[in-house]
């Protein structure tokens, strides 16, 4: 029997907001609407930014995340049954989506070359990924290897994976990532000072690093695994939102636990409720753990059964990962051929 | 608009199932002819016969408490650790014959194969695992030392099938008790399976009988003079009927009948995780559930936030094929439940509550409801007080803690409730003023073993599960 119900759209209109900050004081602007009809809406947020004391009690005002609740429901969500048309599709669909990454000490040149070969070029009739993430250094190199495909150049900045540095320098990283050509800065939070109630500190940095990334968008990493409770994951988002974020990300991939149902699930929850209050829209990137084909399509049932359908494309939805990319080939491949193909069949990077 | 990403059909297999054309009653460890009309039990998704099943008469149900009497004497004199080799080999092999169960279940009752795969039939299991553990420690219980009551007779309603057998079975069982069992006539097929599974388990013939029929051969098991202690879980209305034939005879009796219950979200709640205890709560096995949250009680300052959060969350809601591993919402159990649905829903309209459902597409075979919400419900209304038993919820709204109690006890019922707030202190308050036999606390529809569940008021008395469980099967 064929579905008869699916996720009806939501009655807000795509949007393309644009951001504009002015000092500490958050004015919102978004322009709202298809090519015709843009309005502009002045969102109820102007304030929430004004001082550490409106921003607390902002984040400490969203409603909680109650966690066994929250468990359950993406543990339910893992459960969905996605096979045959609808895998295919959602294995096209996640490859499209993944941020190819490579962030180790040992990165080199010819290493960053060569992923960027597979990014554009996964195997097979198989589309190209979002975008290649790697170590600001070797952004040019990315750049150079990816121009003209497409296929974005991200670079992680801000002292990435702690981010236990000053700003001066997080700031000049991210301004010479954006300088070599990075598309895309992903930066982390100050954890430290999330723990420890300094959120305009955490907000500050973000606008700073955000005016520091022109045209690139931004990525914020929230470092999920480090702020340890739900509630503070949904306060990080919208503290990230708040301040001009065009992704929020789960982790940095060097922390355990990193991208967990539940923890994206909240985060999906955020920028869906964001877009309600403000007409903006903000994309969610797990990132960290997300090995396996299987996993990536729970990520996708997530999206689809949370924030929706405006949600379910490369421009507001990314999964970082290293490995991921080739089970999603081999159980490509199985679909189209009815059986797997051994590792060597495909390529390491 | 096509969605981006649609789910293709994910069937469950048929195959694992084998359901015969015609089923005896499970007599004395024999399936044998009943001497009533037989008749037909269908898949409510589909309205296609599933196979037809015996009725049996008040002779019939003689028999069988005859074979449960004369079972009992061997059954009660067993040591304890001994009756729970028998359990526990019963919990074993529904574990591993589950899946063949879940299918059944859904295919006859309708409810979602997600549902009977992931709840049903774990809980099943659960039960049997529990008790079992329960035989050889009746000494420790609190009862002193307690002997088995007798023939236990016992009638189970068709919302869970499966597991209704179970809380009644496996306390009896555990306690030294024998039984006769007789399923709803919609839903005999799984009680008949679990009668090959206690042939599989080598039970000793005549502990459990199974007799199927309709009220009838409930009466007739009820009624029956040899029947030392009667169990009945379904309607406020026939529980009445039993309480009245059980009434002057020393017959023990524990009913476990509707509900009304109100879950209770309060401003503080945890918005998300509440719309998902709502959903959980009214629209979990197609609100077939005695103790479903068909009340929703929503403080005034958040009620725009999350009924517009409840409403979106509605349209994600997948109905269709129970048998599809997606599949949220199943098929209305029968014709009639559906008739009454529809009856209460368009009084509810008629008295002025405003009615939404999802824009949702029903199939054309079978019996079908969509999720639907009525808002501006006031407690006068019929929608407030009735149990309608299907997915039908009615919003209310309150204002302060004291009137969400008040409103909350304000029903003849006194099954469940439950309270959504991130505050403990005002968890245990609420909790100590709700007339209702289980209140949860940020979670609605759980369902454990050693937790007691039952009534107060007209949603009946006695309990089934736990330690508790164990004393309407025992002489104490």
């Amino acid at each position: 029997m064929p579905y008869l119900w699916y996720a009806g759209t939501p009655a807000i209109p795509r949007t393309w907001g644009t951001t504009a900050l002015r000092g500490s004081g958050l004015e919102v602007e978004a322009l709202v609407g298809d090519a015709v009809g843009v309005s502009t809406v002045t969102t109820s947020l102007t304030d929430v930014a004004s001082s550490d004391t409106a921003l607390r009690a902002f984040l400490h005002g969203l409603p909680g995340v109650d966690r066994v609740g929250a468990d359950q429901r993406a543990a339910m969500l893992g459960t969905r049954s996605i096979k045959t048309t609808a895998k295919a599709q959602a294995i096209d669909l996640a490859i499209s989506m993944v941020d190819l990454t490579t962030l180790e000490g040992a990165d080199t040149a010819g290493k960053v070359r060569a992923m960027c070969a597979k990014a554009v070029r996964p195997g097979g009739d198989a589309p190209r990924v979002a975008a290649v993430c790697v170590y600001p250094d070797l952004v040019p190199v990315a750049v150079g290897a990816l121009g003209g495909t497409g296929v974005k150049v991200a670079s992680v900045a801000t002292a990435f994976p702690s981010g236990r540095s000053s700003l001066d320098v997080k700031v000049g990283e991210t301004t010479a990532a954006v300088a070599a050509g990075a598309d895309e800065i992903d930066m982390v939070i100050d954890r430290g000072a999330f723990l420890s109630g300094r959120y305009m500190k955490v907000y500050d940095e973000i606008v700073a690093v955000k005016a520091a990334c022109g045209a690139a968008h931004l990525k914020v990493i929230l470092e999920t695994g480090e702020l340890a409770t739900y509630d503070n994951v949904r306060r990080a988002s919208w503290l990230a939102m708040l301040a001009g974020a065009d992704f929020i990300k789960t982790s940095t991939g060097k922390v355990s636990p990193a991208a967990t149902p539940p923890v994206t699930l909240i985060m999906l929850e955020a920028v869906r409720d964001f877009r309600d209050a403000t007409g903006r829209q903000v994309g969610v990137k797990p990132a960290g753990g997300i090995r396996t084909a299987k996993d990536a399509i729970k990520n996708l049932v997530l999206v689809n059964e949370t924030a929706g359908d405006d949600w379910l494309s490369p421009d507001w939805f990314r999964l970082g990962a290293s490995s991921l990319l080739n089970d999603l080939l081999m159980q490509r491949q199985k679909l189209s051929t009815g059986r797997y193909a051994g590792p060597d069949y495909f390529t390491l990077d | 608009m096509m969605a981006i990403f649609e789910y293709a059909p994910a069937p469950e297999s048929r195959d694992v199932v084998d359901i015969r054309p015609s089923y005896g009653l499970f007599v004395n460890g024999e399936f044998v002819d009943g001497s009533g009309t037989p008749f037909k039990t269908v898949n409510p998704a589909t309205e296609e016969t599933l196979a037809e099943v015996a009725t049996a008469s008040s002779d019939d149900v003689d028999r069988a408490v005859q074979a449960a009497r004369k079972a009992f004497g061997v059954w009660s004199a067993l040591p304890g650790a001994e009756r729970a080799k028998y359990l526990f080999r019963i919990a074993r092999i529904i574990q591993e014959r589950a899946r063949e169960l879940a299918v059944l279940e859904s295919l006859d009752n309708g409810k979602p194969i997600r549902e009977s795969r992931d709840v049903d039939v774990p809980l099943v299991a659960a039960h049997f695992f529990y008790y079992a553990g329960w035989a050889d420690k009746l000494a420790y219980a609190g009862f002193g030392e307690p002997r088995p009551l007798g023939v236990a007779g016992q009638v189970i309603p068709w919302n869970f099938p499966l597991l209704m057998l179970a809380w009644k079975i496996a306390p009896a069982l555990a306690c030294g008790n024998t039984v006769v069992l007789k399923p709803a006539e919609t839903t005999p097929l799984t009680a008949l399976v679990f009668a090959d599974i206690c042939r599989q388990a080598e039970l000793p013939p005549g502990v459990v009988n199974i007799v199927t029929g309709a009220g009838e051969t409930g009466a007739a098991v009820v009624g029956h003079p040899d029947v030392d202690k009667v169990a009945f879980t379904g309607s406020t209305e026939v529980g009445r009927i039993i309480a009245r034939a059980v009434a002057g005879t020393d017959k023990k009796l524990t009913l476990e009948l509707g509900g009304k219950a109100a879950n209770i979200v309060f401003e503080d709640a945890a918005v998300d995780q509440a719309v998902e205890g709502i959903v959980n709560g009214i629209f979990f096995n197609q609100g077939h559930v005695c103790c479903a949250g068909s009340r929703l009680l929503v403080q005034e300052s958040v009620q725009e936030e999350v009924l517009e959060s409840l409403r979106r969350r509605l349209s994600t809601l997948r109905l269709g094929d129970p048998l599809d591993k997606n599949t949220d919402i199943g098929a209305i159990n029968s014709a009639e439940q559906l008739a009454k649905i529809r009856s209460l829903s368009d009084l509810g309209e008629s008295e002025g509550a405003q009615r939404w459902s999802p824009a949702c597409e029903l199939p054309d075979k079978g019996f079908w409801f969509p999720p639907t919400v009525f808002t501006g419900v006031a407690q006068s209304h019929s929608i407030a007080r009735a149990e309608i038993f299907g997915p039908v919820l009615s919003v209310l709204t309150f204002r302060t803690p004291a009137e969400a109690v008040e409103k909350a006890n304000n029903t003849p019922y006194g099954l469940s409730a439950g309270i959504w707030t991130e505050k403990g202190s005002r968890i245990l308050w609420m909790a100590d003023r709700l007339r209702a036999g289980v209140v949860w606390a940020n979670t609605f529809n759980k369902f454990d073993p050693a937790s007691p569940f039952g009534g107060y008021k007209e949603s009946g008395y006695g309990r089934e599960g736990g330690l508790h469980g164990l004393e309407a099967y025992l002489d104490v």
